[in-house]
């Protein structure tokens, strides 16, 4: 596959690096003439100096045959108009783009741009499920639908402890889909399973719905 | 409403980059009595509002639907980008046009190309490139 790498920056490189090993046929657009040079000379002649947003440019390196256009420059409104150029102007059937900043990825939806990557909210929800502090984690988001796949710690203070699920109201639109216990290992909830302090408990449930499933399992 | 005005009706108007252009626009609104709210990433570059200057400069970039929000746009007449970059100018236009449904937005484009597909899209688009080089063509005259 042809793919038109924007922006050889850390990310740029890294991802160009992979998709090359994966054997795909991948050129970088990168302005800076130094980073240029050191992509050129580690990964092979597979960059293009430039500016990954003018039509020049994009015809130069061969824009209409692309299959796949991925923006990743650390700047939002640049990773914006790369992918809207290459849709609109030269009919590259897929354009990714990298959003540093987390608000934006409706605005990107909105405007047509077919998969965003936020880097900076999947720091975040690493950082979540790192630090134990955090009650409730989010694993995945399932697209266009606003649900979400969520991970509830079940901790000593929470209300829930020694009741059965039947017995505890859950918000409408969340599911619970899996109880892990060290002891009792990984069980599909039933109206009897009895939480237990240390549970974790994976469940599916609207965006809206999550501040109130954490209230139903955690009691805060 | 005080004689002498040009206008009818008050205006809410939203400048983004309080650049030579943006400034002057916003002197202009604010003189013929519109509510005018300016905003750039530079605080110095509000230097050049005139002191009976009476809208709003507000330090922020405009790409930030927060930073827009606080600026008004969502009860804003007319949203203008003018600042230095042609794809910030473009991404909060298309911010205001389509997120925040301004009736009127217009967006400052340098690159004649982009300018041109941002215009076929459906933005409401001036190219300086386009129109300096034909007012200098006419100028030159023959």
């Amino acid at each position: 596959m042809y793919i038109i790498v924007a922006g050889g920056g850390k990310v740029g490189y890294y991802l160009t690096k992979a998709l090359l090993s994966e054997g795909h046929e991948v050129l970088v657009i990168e302005r800076d003439a130094k980073k240029c040079d050191n992509i050129n000379e580690e990964l092979g002649s597979v960059a293009v100096r430039g500016d990954a947003c003018e039509a020049t440019t994009l015809v130069e390196v061969g824009t209409g045959r692309a299959e796949m256009v991925i923006a990743v420059t650390g700047d939002d409104e640049d990773n914006l108009v790369v992918c809207q150029v290459a849709k609109h102007m030269f009919h590259v059937p897929r354009t990714i783009a990298r959003i540093n900043n987390p608000k934006n990825e409706i605005v990107f939806k909105k405007l047509g741009i077919d998969v965003t990557v936020s880097s900076t909210n999947l720091i975040l929800e690493h950082i979540e499920q790192e630090v134990p502090t955090h009650p409730l984690t989010h694993l995945l988001t399932l697209r266009g639908d606003g649900l979400e796949v969520v991970d509830v710690r079940i901790t000593p203070d929470s209300t829930v402890v020694g009741k059965p699920l039947r017995e505890i109201a859950l918000p409408a639109d969340s599911v619970l889909a899996l109880v892990i216990n060290r002891e009792r290992g990984v069980q599909i909830p039933t109206g009897d399973t009895v939480f237990r302090v240390g549970d974790q408990v994976v469940a599916v449930t609207k965006e809206e719905a999550e501040a109130a499933l954490r209230a139903a399992l955690t009691g805060g | 409403m005080p004689r002498g005005y040009s206008y009818e009706v008050e205006m809410k108007v939203v400048i983004m980059g309080c650049g030579r252009v943006g400034a002057r626009l916003a002197a202009m609104l604010d003189a013929e009595g519109h509510k005018v709210s300016i905003m750039d990433v530079d605080p110095y570059s509000f230097r050049r509002l005139p002191p009976e200057f009476n809208g709003t400069a507000l330090v922020g970039n405009g790409i930030d639907m927060d930073v827009l929000r606080k600026a008004g746009i969502e009860e804003a007449d007319v949203f203008v980008s003018v600042t230095q970059g042609d794809n910030r100018n473009v991404m909060s236009a298309q911010i205001a046009k389509y997120i925040f449904n301004v009736p009127k937005v217009v967006c400052r484009i340098y690159d004649p190309v982009r300018e041109e597909l941002y215009h076929t899209l459906g933005l409401e688009t001036i190219s300086p490139t386009k129109v300096g080089a034909h007012l200098l063509r006419e100028a030159i005259g023959v």
